[in-house]
């Protein structure tokens, strides 16, 4: 139970650190808060999800220990989130393909037969459901666009798509969470997240690679070389400073 | 200088039975991304549960060298208040 909930919490925290970094940094004023946002919405679920782990581990740990305390062999996020932002369609095309992902997951956790995991996926479903739509929207726009940008998300769906299939390809922890009515059963919602990219790449004139080899071992700790940058600036300040709190 | 999004006027209503109220302005390239970029920026910290958008171009405006012939003339006609009436007390709601 513990490392499927550290396998969520750790998509979140990641992912939401990657977008944060496009602070002050976004094409407009408003797309850097739109993407904050995003951010802020991420690190809350990854919040919540790392106190119920502290809570279940009980051992006194706090949220802040698994976020800043552990190393990169033992993060469970999968490859897709700890990507690189790139431009503007590289991020947008990352972001679209985990809403796809995130949603139908979410969906199905809400009918977790964990109380406390159906509850949150309630609450979180929400924020993911704007998400999505952000995300859907901004993909129409760019591929439907300029030829430039035509070009620049076609080409940023060819470099991410290897990252794709790790999300819906169930681990050994996933599949013992889906024999027992807890976690997401990827099996079954893959065709509804499948059927969303397609809806969504159609519309914005955007075609999706096919055959392609897909890269796997994130859930297992098993992480490209970007994440250990991310950790290295996300937990600094704790590992310089142990204990330190503003 | 860059082409820049238009830009649009924000109206949100705070809650039902209030009417929406003008709280800024954004850039977009359309109307929805316009709807999307108030909610981002201007209900975060629970501000609305409904958005108007504007494009800026189609609001007219006084002009503010007008506001004498438009408004002043207002100022002494203070019976237009309903202030003169007296309400009796079996009135209530007022």
């Amino acid at each position: 139970m513990k490392e499927y909930l550290l396998q969520l919490a750790d998509n979140a925290l990641i992912l939401g650190h990657r977008l944060g970094e496009w602070c002050g940094h976004a094409p407009e004023m408003e797309l850097d808060i739109a993407l904050t946002n995003i951010a802020l919405d991420l690190t809350g679920q990854a919040r919540s999800l790392y106190q119920r782990v502290a809570e279940l581990d009980g051992l006194g740990k706090t949220e802040d220990d698994y976020a800043y305390l552990r190393d990169a062999w033992e993060f469970r996020n999968t490859l897709l989130v700890e990507q690189p932002n790139g431009d503007f369609a590289h991020t947008i095309v990352r972001q679209f393909i985990f809403d796809s992902y995130h949603y139908y997951m979410c969906q199905a956790l809400t009918q977790s037969k964990d109380e406390w995991l159906a509850g949150f996926a309630v609450k979180s479903l929400k924020e993911i459901t704007y998400h999505l739509r952000f995300s859907s929207e901004w993909m129409m726009r760019l591929g439907d666009g300029t030829p430039i940008s035509h070009e620049k998300t076609q080409a940023a769906i060819e470099d991410i798509w290897t990252f794709s299939g790790e999300l819906t390809t169930l681990n050994e922890v996933e599949k013992v969470m889906a024999s027992q009515g807890i976690g997401a059963d990827l099996e079954k919602i893959k065709p509804a997240i499948a059927g969303k990219m397609a809806e969504v790449l159609a519309a914005a004139n955007l075609t999706a690679p096919t055959g392609t080899w897909m890269q796997s071992g994130g859930k297992d700790g098993k992480h490209s070389e970007h994440l250990g940058f991310i950790l290295a600036e996300m937990q600094f300040l704790q590992r310089a400073y142990p204990g330190q709190e503003w | 200088m860059k082409n820049t999004w238009p830009l649009w006027e924000v109206f949100i209503r705070s809650k039902s039975g209030l009417s929406h109220k003008h709280v800024g302005s954004l850039h977009a390239a359309d109307a929805e991304m316009a709807l999307e970029n108030a909610r981002d920026l201007y209900t975060r910290r629970n501000e609305g549960i409904s958005i108007w958008v504007v494009e800026s171009k189609h609001i007219t405006a006084s002009d503010p060298d007008d506001s004498d012939p438009l408004f002043d003339p207002a100022k002494d006609k203070i019976y237009r208040h309903p202030t003169f009436y007296n309400v009796p007390d079996e009135v209530t709601h007022m």
